[in-house]
């Protein structure tokens, strides 16, 4: 309840204050481990408004709400992803930098590790079919066209 | 006046272009010299009409002719000079037509060299040319016409956006249009390699010098956006993984696998297929890049000119360029047989792994990028960020970087992999060295500033052994005397390490302090001391600044006085934050100031970032290894260095 009335105060600071930029001074918590582990979350959550804009980087209000939400929750004791699990819970998963590994997006963590194997594997065949090939037959010859358009080239002109 | 004959130029230069699309493609298919011939006075014509109705517009933004629409919509009479030039393509209209021009001076550069090449293989080039400057036009005419005219010319403009008003910014765009535009000179060679029916030696020595330029000035453009990002965005940040950052990120990667690709037709006559489909590809990823920026259907830092109906016509037009090429060269690539035998371990294989670890990175980044726009057809709203990338695109750098000095000393058709790595011995000591002297001076885990250092050296050093065993331990005589693009490898290579180096070390060492700070206050921030002496009001032209003077020293020695600034520009009613920094080899000292506090003092920030300018010094090199290359005499010989009897050297050469 204390937690919900400072937060309501700090929004109407807010409001007063105009923009403001990214972490402030009077964010900061006073327990460095606790402040290091709120900006490594503040890093991966998505401002829900701006334009591909992490919270930590973001001057709008609504990400310095969340800031300070992620240091509230981390104070009274939350686990890194359970402060992450409730922010997204409010806002969905758009607020995620990184995809949760399920579902569909399975596909997209396989992509990388499947194309990087498949690529690799068309690679070796090939190379396995250039070494067994014979060498193949000669260019064939240079019609009359392009063997006059040589000998002028050859002789500098 | 001025206004109308520049759209009266730019329809001339939509019809020149139709001529330049048919005339040529009918004369040669029906060996017509005339009609082939007649591509090259048409791209010159193009180019010169566009210039026209690009000088035009030029001409409405430096004078502040509010009567033109997007002069007013983009430019303020209180603007500085350069931000007026830059201002004309810094919006959609304007930085079309500069699309266009680039589009232009690419075929007009075709139609001037080249006198060697085949005249039906420079005039399909040219007519495919033709046809996409063709298609842009008509873009620009129908849907984004930067010459029209407002009814009651308003008293003043409603400025630029502040952000674009920077000397960073404003070259940004040129480069890496210079880049994507590039890529659709190979693009073109390709598909009329296609029509031709034949890829040989001589086709890849011909692309090859356009596709060099294209990656230089990508190079040189992307880089130049992020260090734009860097002093302009105020918190230091160099790559953001932003839609539009990946969509010149795409081409670069793929227009550096072409590049190698090429090598191995020039050279060998193999993967002749594959080259082609790089080259469409290449091209293909440019105009997804353009349709990402004009459209804005993935949100992103960039779309400062967004419309999703011009978004739709960008997009007909990549399908039916790209559609019709990949048709065409489904038809056709059966019939590009190759003719080198190679075997395992040899140079070609080496470079088919460079192209295998930079074509799937390039799709690796596109999928991330397009996923959260797939992911919402089945109703699932996400984002992809940084994270993902990071974990997804470093794995393939890394072995890039690991197989690549070993790669580059490899013969041609067979070597050995002992041989290669004994040479490379000398590299892999000093590589290891480094590591263990990062690993010492890191404090707690670090393992990112350790792989990276270590492989970014093993780059350099792998250069420069590369360097040395080319010359063949004949000394500084016989290595000045290298060719040039054994010098141009060397560099971009070595430049790459550079690159590397720096990304580790700044992503695990750098320091970052947040307070409020007193005026006269001192502080202390990594190896230095911080003291805030004054902050004050400064009117600018066409801002207000709020500047705080900052002087740093270490243990007392003085370093600098340092003045960030805050902006506001009233036409915009926007702030920007104008970065301070001391810039050194091994580190910046980088200053932001923020708001004036409630309780008195002001938020300030200061970060210390070490190696931060390797990332750009890289590129740098990158991209002058690139231009020497170009520079290498056999490059020039190819692409038409015998002109004109006046451009010939005074020496007497060697006949080639």
């Amino acid at each position: 309840m204390r937690g919900l009335l400072r937060r309501a105060l700090l929004v109407l600071a807010l409001i007063a204050a105009g923009p403001v930029l990214a972490v402030q001074p009077d964010e900061i918590l006073a327990d460095p481990a606790l402040e290091a582990r709120a900006r490594e979350i503040s890093r991966v959550l998505r401002c829900p408004i701006c334009q591909g804009e992490t919270i930590d980087d973001s001057n709008a209000g609504i990400s310095r709400d969340l800031r300070l939400y992620v240091r509230e929750r981390l104070v009274e004791g939350d686990s890194n992803a359970e402060v992450i699990d409730a922010v997204t819970a409010r806002y969905g998963e758009f607020v995620l930098f990184e995809p949760r590994a399920t579902g569909s997006n399975l596909i997209l963590y396989l992509a990388a590790p499947a194309m990087g194997l498949a690529g690799l594997g068309l690679a070796f065949a090939y190379i396995r079919s250039r070494r067994r090939m014979p060498e193949a037959e000669p260019a064939p010859p240079l019609s009359k066209e392009e063997q006059a358009r040589l000998d002028r080239i050859m002789a500098g002109d | 006046m001025i206004a109308e004959l520049g759209h009266f130029a730019l329809v001339l230069a939509f019809a020149v272009a139709l001529w330049q699309t048919v005339v040529p493609l009918v004369g040669a298919h029906r060996g017509h010299a005339a009609a082939m011939e007649s591509a090259r006075p048409a791209a010159l014509a193009q180019f010169g009409l566009v210039g026209i109705a690009f000088a035009a517009l030029t001409v409405a933004f430096v004078t502040s002719d509010f009567s033109v629409r997007l002069v007013y919509e983009n430019s303020h009479t209180l603007k500085p000079m350069i931000y007026k030039i830059s201002g004309v393509w810094g919006n959609h209209e304007g930085s079309m037509l500069l699309w266009v021009l680039i589009l232009a001076l690419f075929g007009a550069a075709a139609a001037s060299f080249d006198h060697n090449m085949p005249p039906t293989l420079r005039a399909r080039a040219l007519a495919v040319q033709g046809a996409i400057g063709a298609t842009f036009l008509a873009f620009i005419l129908f849907t984004s016409n930067p010459f029209l005219r407002m009814e009651s010319p308003p008293f003043d403009g409603r400025d630029l956006n502040p952000l674009l008003q920077d000397p960073g910014l404003a070259l940004h765009p040129p480069f890496l249009y210079l880049g994507y535009v590039g890529l659709s000179m190979t693009f073109s060679f390709a598909v009329a390699a296609l029509i031709e029916g034949r890829v040989d030696a001589a086709w890849a020595r011909w692309v090859r010098p356009w596709t060099l330029a294209a990656w230089v000035f990508l190079t040189i453009g992307i880089a130049l956006g992020s260090w734009w990002a860097y002093y302009e965005l105020g918190w230091g940040g160099f790559w953001f993984w932003d839609p539009v950052e990946n969509a010149s990120f795409m081409p670069w990667l793929l227009a550096a696998a072409l590049l190698h690709s090429a090598i191995v037709v020039e050279k060998r006559e193999v993967l002749k297929s594959w080259t082609i489909l790089l080259a469409i590809l290449a091209f293909a990823f440019s105009l997804i890049g353009t349709f990402i920026v004009r459209s804005g259907v993935l949100t992103s830092v960039h779309s400062f000119a967004s419309d999703p109906t011009r978004g739709v016509f960008i997009l007909v037009i990549l399908g039916v360029f790209v559609g019709g090429a990949l048709t065409l060269f489904a038809a056709r690539a059966g019939a590009m047989t190759a003719r080198g035998v190679f075997s395992t371990v040899s140079r070609e294989s080496a470079l088919l792994l460079n192209n295998v670890l930079l074509a799937v990175a390039a799709f690796v980044v596109f999928i991330g990028t397009i996923w959260p726009l797939l992911a919402e057809t089945w109703g699932r709203t996400l984002s992809v960020g940084p994270p993902f990338f990071e974990q997804a695109f470093t794995p393939f750098m890394v072995v890039l970087a690991l197989a690549l000095p070993i790669g580059a000393i490899l013969p041609w058709k067979r070597g050995q992999i002992g041989r290669a790595v004994r040479v490379m011995m000398p590299a892999a000591t000093f590589a290891g060295a480094v590591m263990v002297l990062v690993f010492a001076v890191s404090t707690g885990r670090s393992g990112l500033a350790v792989i990276g250092a270590g492989l970014g050296s093993w780059l350099i050093a792998g250069a420069v052994v590369e360097l040395w065993f080319r010359a063949n331990k004949g000394g500084v005589a016989r290595l000045m005397r290298l060719p040039r693009a054994d010098w141009g490898k060397a560099v971009a290579h070595g430049g790459l390490g550079v690159t590397f180096i720096g990304i580790a070390l700044l992503t695990a060492w750098q320091t970052e302090d947040i307070r409020v700070a007193q005026v006269g206050q001192t502080f202390p921030v990594g190896r230095y001391e911080i003291t805030l002496e004054a902050v004050d009001e400064v009117p600018g032209p066409n801002y207000i600044s709020t500047t705080a003077t900052m002087r740093v020293t270490q243990g007392g020695r003085e370093v600098g006085t340092l003045r960030p600034e805050k902006r506001v520009y009233p036409v915009q009613a926007m702030p920007t934050t104008e970065a301070a920094m001391h810039n050194g080899i091994f580190r910046d000292v980088y200053l932001v100031i923020g708001d004036a506090q409630a309780g008195g003092g002001w938020a300030v920030r200061s970060y210390i970032k070490p190696f931060v300018n390797w990332i750009w010094a890289g590129a740098a090199l990158m991209a002058l290894g690139g231009l020497l290359s170009l520079s290498d005499r056999r490059i020039r010989v190819a692409a038409g260095a015998a002109r004109a009897p006046a451009t010939r050297r005074p020496k007497p050469v060697a006949a080639e």
